[in-house]
Order: C-alpha cells, then sequence, then structure tokens
C-alpha cells in the first residue's frame, strides 16, 4: 500500500475482517435480513452503502466542529437522508431505469445503523480523508458479508444465481432437480438470514479466539 | 469544559439554520428536476401498457419495455382509442392514460363516481383491451395493467410496486409470474366474474390449466400475492359491463 500509511490502511482492512461491521459490531443487521434474499439486491445495496457511507463520512468530518453535541443525533440523520434523497431525486430524473430498482433501498439505507454508527464513532472525531477510508473500509466489509449471505439464500433458496438457474429447471425437473433435491424455501425467509450470519460469524470466532468476548 | 458549540442559543440557532438550508436545498432539487421526473413517469405508463398487451422487447428471460425514445410513437401506432367509462358514459379521451387511478379510487371510497380508463390496443389483428389496477402489497401500492379480449381472458399482465421486498414479493414483475396470467379467464362460463388469485399450493405449478382461476404463488410473497388477487378482482370487476355491453 504505497499511497496510504499503515495505519491509513488498517481503517480499510480492518473492517473487513477483525472489526466487520455486522459480525463484530452486529450493525446493520436489518438490511442484512431484508435484501438479501437475491444476490443481486446484495450487490446493489452494498453500493448505494458504499457511496452514502463514504461521502455521508467526510461531510460529517467535515462539519464536526460546529455540530452542537446536544443535537448531534438529528444532524447526522439529516444529512444522511438529505443526501439519500437528492441522490434519488437525481437518477428519478436522469435515470429513471436505475432509480426503480434503487427505489426500495432508500429508507433502508437511511434507517442503515452502520451509517449512523461510523458518523458518531469515527467521523464527528477524525478528519475527512482519514473518515471517508473508514466509511469505505466499513462498507466493503458490510458489503462482503451481504454478498455471502446474498449467495447462500439465492443458490439454496431459488436455486438462482443473479437470476440465472445454476441448478437446473424446478419445474422441468433437470440438473440437480432431477435427481430428487429440492429448492429449500425456509432460505427465503429473513430467519435464515440471521442463522447464516450466525455461521459466519461462528466461523470467524472459531478461527479468531481472540474475538470472543468474556462471557 | 464546556465548548461553544454546547449552549442552548448556539443550539437552537443551528438547528435553524440547518433546517431552511437543507430545506430550501431539497425544495430545488425537487422542483427543478420536476419536469423530467414528471416525463419520465408518463412515458413509463405508456410502456406499461403496450408491455399488457404484448407490445415489447422481451428476451428469453427478462421482461423489457419498448425504448423509451420509442415509446410514444408506439403508443400513438397500437393504441387505437383511449376510453373513459364513467357510469354508463363511455367518452374517448387521448389523455385518459394520464388519469391518476389512486386518486379515482378515493373519489369513489368518498361516494363519487369513478373514472374507469380503458385503453382499445390493435395488433396483428387482434384487439386487445387494456385496464389499470391498483392495489396494496405488503409495504406500500402496487398497481398494474391487464390486457383482456373481449371476453375478458387475460391476454398479457404487467405489474409494479413501490416497495416489496426485492427477491420476495418485488418478483411480481418478473416475467415468471407476470406471464403464468396469460390465458386465464376472468369469467365463468355462465358470465360471473371471478378473477385470477394468486394461489398457494397451487396443483398445477406449470399453468396449463386456464379456466382455474389460479396462478401459482411466489414463495415468502404470500401478502404481496394476495394483494396481486385483490386487486385483479375489485378493480378489474368494474370493467364488467362494459365487456358485457361490447356483446350486445
Amino acid at each position: 500500500m504505497g499511497i496510504l500509511s499503515k495505519k491509513d490502511a488498517a481503517l480499510i482492512l480492518d473492517p473487513l475482517a477483525d472489526n466487520n461491521p455486522i459480525t463484530i459490531q452486529v450493525l446493520g443487521i436489518c438490511s442484512a435480513l431484508a435484501i438479501t434474499a437475491e444476490l443481486k439486491a446484495s450487490i446493489v445495496m452494498s453500493i448505494s452503502v458504499l457511496f452514502v457511507l463514504g461521502v455521508g463520512n467526510v461531510v460529517i468530518s467535515l462539519m464536526r466542529n460546529i455540530i452542537p453535541s446536544k443535537i448531534r443525533i438529528i444532524v447526522q440523520l439529516i444529512v444522511v437522508a438529505t443526501l439519500v434523497i437528492i441522490v434519488d431525486l437525481v437518477l428519478k430524473a436522469f435515470a429513471y431505469e436505475l432509480s426503480k430498482t434503487l427505489s426500495v433501498f432508500v429508507g433502508l439505507i437511511i434507517t442503515n445503523c452502520i451509517i449512523m454508527g461510523r458518523f458518531e464513532a469515527f467521523a464527528l472525531g477524525n478528519g475527512p480523508w482519514r473518515s471517508f477510508l473508514d466509511g469505505i473500509g466499513n462498507a466493503l466489509g458490510y458489503a462482503a458479508i451481504l454478498i455471502v449471505v446474498g449467495f447462500f439464500r439465492e443458490l439454496l433458496g431459488s436455486g438462482t444465481l443473479l437470476g440465472f438457474q445454476v441448478l437446473g429447471d424446478p419445474i422441468e425437473k433437470t440438473g440437480l432437480y432431477a435427481i430428487g433435491y429440492e429448492n429449500n424455501g425456509f432460505m427465503l425467509l429473513s430467519p435464515m438470514a440471521l442463522i447464516v450470519v450466525g455461521i459466519i460469524i461462528w466461523v470467524q470466532r472459531s478461527r479468531n479466539k481472540a474475538l470472543i468476548e468474556e462471557a | 469544559m464546556s465548548k461553544k458549540t454546547d449552549g442552548n442559543v448556539y443550539t437552537v440557532l443551528f438547528a435553524v439554520g440547518m433546517v431552511v438550508v437543507v430545506g430550501s436545498l431539497l425544495a430545488f432539487f425537487a422542483s427543478s428536476l420536476k419536469p423530467n421526473i414528471d416525463e419520465n413517469k408518463r412515458i413509463e405508463k405508456q410502456q406499461n401498457i403496450l408491455y399488457a398487451m404484448g407490445v415489447n422487447q422481451n428476451t428469453d428471460t427478462s421482461a423489457e419495455f419498448v425504448a423509451t425514445t420509442e415509446a410514444e410513437q408506439e403508443f400513438q401506432k397500437y393504441i387505437t382509442k383511449q376510453l373513459v367509462i364513467e357510469g354508463d358514459n363511455i367518452t374517448e379521451n387521448d389523455a385518459a392514460y394520464l388519469i391518476d387511478v389512486k386518486k379515482e379510487k378515493d373519489k369513489a371510497k368518498k361516494g363519487g363516481v369513478r373514472r374507469l380508463p380503458l385503453f382499445v390496443g390493435e395488433k396483428d389483428g387482434k384487439t386487445f383491451y387494456v385496464a389499470p389496477i391498483r392495489g396494496k402489497g405488503l409495504w406500500d401500492a402496487i398497481w398494474g395493467y391487464v390486457a383482456m379480449d373481449e371476453n375478458m381472458v387475460i391476454q398479457g399482465a404487467y405489474f409494479d410496486h413501490k416497495g416489496e421486498t426485492p427477491g420476495l414479493g418485488a418478483n411480481i414483475k418478473q416475467r415468471f409470474f407476470m406471464d403464468d396470467f396469460e390465458g386465464e379467464h376472468l369469467l365463468t362460463d355462465s358470465g360471473e366474474f371471478k378473477g385470477v388469485r394468486v394461489a398457494k399450493g397451487n396443483n398445477d405449478p406449470k399453468n396449463e390449466d386456464k379456466t382455474d382461476y389460479e396462478v401459482d404463488a411466489i414463495a415468502g410473497a404470500t401478502i404481496t400475492g394476495d394483494g396481486v388477487s385483490a386487486m385483479i378482482k375489485s378493480d378489474l370487476q368494474l370493467y364488467v359491463p362494459y365487456f358485457k355491453s361490447l356483446k350486445n
């Protein structure tokens, strides 16, 4: 990492594994449940959060010295809501097709606790460049988990990936279905997302004992 | 230690300033982009109506509209008549597709007479009657357009939604769901309106029986599916008198 100092690089790399926002900080669970029934939605949500968190962190960081501490949460909420709504309006006017795909995510982004969490925990106390890196890092960590969960839920629940039937046709009984395989409809329901996230947490902590908190 | 940003006066002033700045920013964006957004919505309506009657660029798996640049032209070409049914009174109106179905529904709820738009299209010598429908899904509004022949047999359908769950309810706008409606009968043999139900535990997953008044539901999208059944029933029912009058 030639351009980034070691400390800066850690801002991006830590959230990808040992300080992952979903599996370690347990933030952003709500959206991880809501939109991971298919891989495409997970990817779209990841990109949206990457954008909002990166820009939002910079804006909050620039404002950090003038935000009154008593109402800082409301100010953070307004900043993120304004950003998201403006982007939504611009997309509706100039990229209507794309905006229709994204409209579902608008509400989920505004209320995503990772965004509020990073504003509060990082951007309020650090400069814009470091805040930007922190935002990107956390969004990537979020994206990694979302995509893994989306992958398994779509594959096992619908037998497809990004809409392509990778396991054969369940109605015509071709591919895997010919030998009696069935899609597991449970995977499409949100509790299964929680279980998949739980399994990821379990795997991660059993590989790195330092992550296990004292009971 | 107290910073200058902790004071009450500062806090109130900051809040007021923020509201003014954010409010005017949003108002500016909303009003300056409104013409573009309205135009996009208008074209989308034309695309939806054309889609229902089979004028689209579908590939094997995905639903594709005619291009936005051609929508207007295709709409003029295929839609021969736009009717507004208001009680017994039927008029032609070239802007019928702009009628806001939601407003009309609200009007009917308050005891007014609902204006029902119906688009008559002509394609390959066949006549299509396209009607808009609107209802509630799990999270928000769902709506669609259904193309029928003169016997109220569905020839094509397009559904859309505002905020259904991606991967579940949102799949009502996928071809595997919409295509199932093609050929389904809405009327019984005796001419009574029955509708098409989105049914769980359907014994006909390949959808070969077109007179069972059922299509296969989407797993995990029960409430959205029920919403589709309900809006087909409540809204298309209103067109039955018109279709009866066609026969006489």
